[in-house]
Formats: C-alpha cells, structure tokens, sequence
C-alpha cells in the first residue's frame, strides 16, 4: 500500500554497493531486571546516514549508545548479543573503550561544548590522543571547524569560550570536536532538537556533506528531518514490557512512501506516536 | 472575600515568623562579633601581636600563639586536602554505587559528627604514642587532618557532583579516558567549590581547642616551634588557659585573644566566601 507524504529532496543512493560498518545481531539491553533493547538486528551501511524513528521511550538513544557503548556508564547495564565494527566485536572483553569511542563519535542532543574557548574545544581531543605539537593542533582546529561549516563564524572569536556561541553554533562546535579526533562513526542523538529551524537545517546540510566520508547514525524525533538526511531508516517501537524492538529497516523512501509493517504505517502518518 | 483575606492573614502571620526565625538566627552572631570588639578591642596593640606573653600571659603579646595557630591550619591543609580530595574524586568518578560505597559514605558523613574531643584521644594513642611523634605540632596537625577530612571529602563531592554530566559525556564520547576527563574537565570546574570546603574546613580546625589539649598544645613557651616536633602555643588554647586558669587577668587582655582569633577564623571564611562569589561572576 502506498502513502501519500510530502517527502522533499529524498536520497536516491545506491546503499546495498555500501560495506557494512556496523552489524548488530540479536542485540538485548537491560537496565537491571528492565529490559530496554529486545533482539535487535539491523546492518549500517558505511557511506549512508542511517536515522532511528520511533515513538518517546522505544529506545531509539540506548540502541545508539550501543555503538560507543556509553551505556556502559550506567551500572547494572548488561547487553546481550553481537554488535559489530568493521566485523570486529566491539563487546569482547580485549576491546579498548576509548579507543573504540575514538572510531565512534558522539553528538549530543544538548549541544555541550566545554567551558573553555572555541580553539580548546576542538583542540581537546587530539591534545588528550597525544598531540602537542601548537601548529598541528592549530591545522587541526581549522579543519574540523571549517568541516563542520563554522570556520567562517568563529574565525575572529577563536579565544572566545564556546559557551558564548549561539546553540545553533554550540552543536556545530561540538560536531568540529568530534570531527578532530577524526572517528569513522558519528553518532547524533536528536541532535537538531534544541536547535530553531534555521540552525536545524545548517546542521542537516553539514550531515549531508559529511555522509560522504564518515558514517552517520541519527536519532530523531522528527520525520520530516529523517526523511530529508538519511538514506536508510530504521522504526522502532516498545512492546508491552516497554522493551524497544525494531519494527521495520530499509531505505528511508521505502519506509516513508511504501512501509512494509502496519505499525510503521501508523506510526508516520501520524495515526500514534 | 472571606477566604481572600483569611488567607492573606495566614501568609502575613508565616511571613513574621519566618522574619523572626531569621532575626533570631542573625542578632547572636553579630552580637557575639560586636561584643568582642567593644570588650577586646583596646587590648588590640602592634606589641600584643608581635611580642611573647609575659606574667603567665598577663602581660606581653600573643605572638607565638598566632604562629602556633598558622602552622596548625598549615599542617591540616597539607595533610588533609590532598587525601580529601583524592577519596572524593575516587567515591564520585570511579566508586561503584554499591552498599560498600553507601556505606563509606555514611562513615565519612558520621565523622565529621564524632566530638572533637574523641579525635584528640585518637590523636593522642595514635600519632603521639603509637607513631612516637610526641606532643608536638606534627601530631596535633595530624589530630586535626582527621577531623577535617571529613569536610573536604563531603564538599570535595558536592563540588564534583555539581560539574554537568553532559561535560564528561562530551569528553568520553570522543575517546578520552575517564582520567583525562577528570584531569582536564571535572576537576578545573570543581576546583573553586574544593578550595572553598578546604579552607572553611581548616578555618574550623583552627578554632579547635579541646584534641589540641592534649595532643601538643602548651600555654606558654620560651621559643617558636622550630621543628613539626615541637610543643606549640595556639589561640584557642591560650584564650581557653588565660580565661580560666589564670588569677587576676585583665579582662581585657582575654577578650583581645578572643578578638584576634575571631578574626583569624572569619577572614578564612570570607576567603572562602569571596571565592565562590568570583566564580559565580565567571561562569
């Protein structure tokens, strides 16, 4: 059955030529005796941006955090099942979680740039991997910046603290400090969320031109933007229990024109959720 | 109608007793700071504070009394802040959150109620005789370390509590080790809210007379401690001997020491102070 969405500028690439990057085979989360992940299995092409929809609560941002494992911050986390990079189990005991982190950064949903200037924010994560050289860093620090479309903003102000940027411009310094530490993995957790609309869309071309080079997952609550970035799109929803399964995957103008599951359908055309 | 105005009734009469509740609080401690000026304030001369006692301390200044003092706060910063604030960071950063952990917080929250005057006991079978560091400064610094621990633990932990969890995802989530995000993140932020526990913590120490009793303070002694071995002299201790046990003291002179070691221990709380309102203009 098809759908009638107003779906603007949807991507037409070729995702089954993509590797995989991240495979997740029958991956279960539980916060203590609460299980937040059921069995999810998806693979995430390399050169695509990949958007995780789905209802508050579903577990959309512990499915996420699975790939950096930052749930493992939280105690009485256990995770069962496989999740890989590049065909290397990233839950083997011999993994190096910073490193790992390293490979798979983060954004945040709350732009949170450190309380130090612009030029340290971005410095800081090649100066902690060993970095010292001034020049170096400096090349550095106008790389990502400009990667992440805020070079030409912040050029004169880079003593400034990061704190005085706009949020719009908070979230793209916090991409330029991810960028520096230069990881094949970007993680967006709602990253636009905080954001009005014209900084949400400055985000989502900078998303679309670094979909060539690094490989981005993003959690949003907004169709609309997951329709206009990603290439491959997965739904989630939670379960009695309130365990978040994932209901449907596949490329974004399928899920959103010609969706599969029943739910799906509902789901985006606004019938719950 | 009637409602409105019972109301405003009942809020009016919550209002005069919070005020007065408020009053109450403020009224005995500027007295107690006014009283002390009035009374002790003639007796505050350049000699009595830089000359030695003299006439079991009827005469004479107060000097080594103020030095002993220095050096005790000294001794207590240098003992406890670094271990304070090295086991605050281990319970916030690194400790599980397991009954082990509850329970040590519970222990560290139960210290800081224990009487000074059991520390001094501990003090005084502990680093006097158990350790051989005699009556002395060293032990009495010691003595009061302990005490003080558990303040600088406690707002060690509210300081490093109160740096925004988002900063340390931030860092970790771009491969920083858990170290480095405490290193270069969390502690600069906590280091205001650190500093200012410590000095209210040794601020306290130096008003404490009862463990220095009997663990090294002496009434009067010929010369300044040369060593972190030696007997000392200190305020509390003096102004504690001056007022009780010595005949024929002038009044005066006692409420001198009274006033000086007031404004001893309030200038360190108002460091203290001025410290927090500085950072909170920064931020």
């Amino acid at each position: 059955m098809s759908i009638n969405l107003n779906v603007p500028e949807m991507s037409n690439k070729p995702i089954d030529k993509c590797v995989t990057k991240l495979k997740v085979e029958n991956a279960s989360l539980y916060y203590g005796s609460f299980q937040a992940l059921r069995k999810i299995t998806l693979e995430i092409p390399s050169c695509a941006i990949t958007a995780i929809i789905g209802p508050s609560g579903c577990g959309k941002s512990t499915l996420l955090r699975l790939f950096n494992r930052m749930n493992d911050l939280i105690s009485g986390v256990k995770v069962e099942g496989n999740v890989e990079l590049d065909g290397i189990s990233i839950y083997d005991s011999k993994i190096d979680v910073t490193e790992l982190r390293k490979r798979v950064g983060m954004v945040f949903q709350k732009p949170n740039p450190f309380p130090m200037s612009v030029t340290e924010n971005v410095a800081f994560g090649p100066k902690r991997h060993g970095v010292k050289n001034r020049g170096e860093l400096d090349e550095i620090v106008e790389k990502s910046l400009k990667q992440a479309a805020l070079w030409d903003e912040v050029k004169d102000k880079l003593g400034q603290s990061g704190l005085a940027l706009s949020g719009g411009q908070q979230q793209r310094l916090c991409i330029a400090r991810v960028l520096a530490v230069e990881p094949e993995v970007i993680l967006m957790d709602e990253p636009c969320s905080a954001l009005d609309p014209v900084a949400t869309l400055k985000i989502e071309d900078l998303m679309r031109n670094l979909a060539a080079d690094y490989t981005i997952i993003i959690v949003t609550h907004n169709m609309q933007q997951a329709a206009r970035v990603s290439d491959t799109a997965a739904f989630m929803m939670m379960e009695s229990d309130r365990a978040g399964v994932l209901v449907e995957y596949g490329p974004t103008a399928q899920l959103f024109t010609n969706p599969k599951d029943k739910r799906t359908e509902d789901y985006i055309t606004g019938r719950f959720g | 109608m009637t409602t409105y105005s019972s109301r405003k009734i009942t809020q009016r009469t919550a209002f005069t007793f919070l005020t007065l509740a408020t009053v109450i609080t403020v009224v005995p401690v500027l007295f107690i700071i006014i009283y002390t000026i009035v009374k002790g304030g003639g007796a505050l001369t350049w000699d009595f504070l830089v000359q030695f006692p003299s006439q079991a301390g009827k005469a004479g200044g107060i000097l080594p009394a103020i030095i002993g003092t220095f050096y005790l706060m000294l001794g207590t910063l240098v003992f406890a802040l670094p271990i304070g604030v090295l086991a605050g960071i281990y319970l916030t950063e690194y400790a599980k959150d397991n009954w082990l952990t509850r329970l040590i917080n519970l222990a560290i929250i139960n210290l800081a109620g224990v009487p000074s005057i059991v520390f001094g006991l501990f003090g005084l079978s502990v680093f006097v005789m158990a350790f051989h560091f005699g009556l002395s400064l060293l032990a009495a610094s010691l003595t009061l370390a302990c005490q003080a621990l558990a303040m600088v633990i406690t707002t060690s932990r509210e300081a490093l509590l109160s740096v925004p969890r988002e900063y340390r995802e931030g860092s970790l989530a771009i491969g920083v080790t858990r170290w480095q995000t405490v290193r270069h993140i969390v502690l600069p932020q906590a280091m205001p809210g650190i500093i200012t526990g410590a000095v209210l913590a040794i601020s306290r120490a130096a008003g404490e007379t009862a463990p220095i009793l009997i663990v090294g303070a002496a009434f009067l002694l010929p010369a300044l401690p040369t060593s972190p071995l030696d007997q000392f002299m200190a305020l509390p201790y003096h102004l504690y001997t001056v007022s009780a046990h010595v005949p024929n003291m002038p009044k005066e002179t006692v409420w001198g020491v009274a006033l000086v070691l007031l404004i001893v221990v309030l200038s360190f709380d108002i460091l203290a102070a001025a410290i927090r309102i500085k950072t909170r203009m920064r931020k």
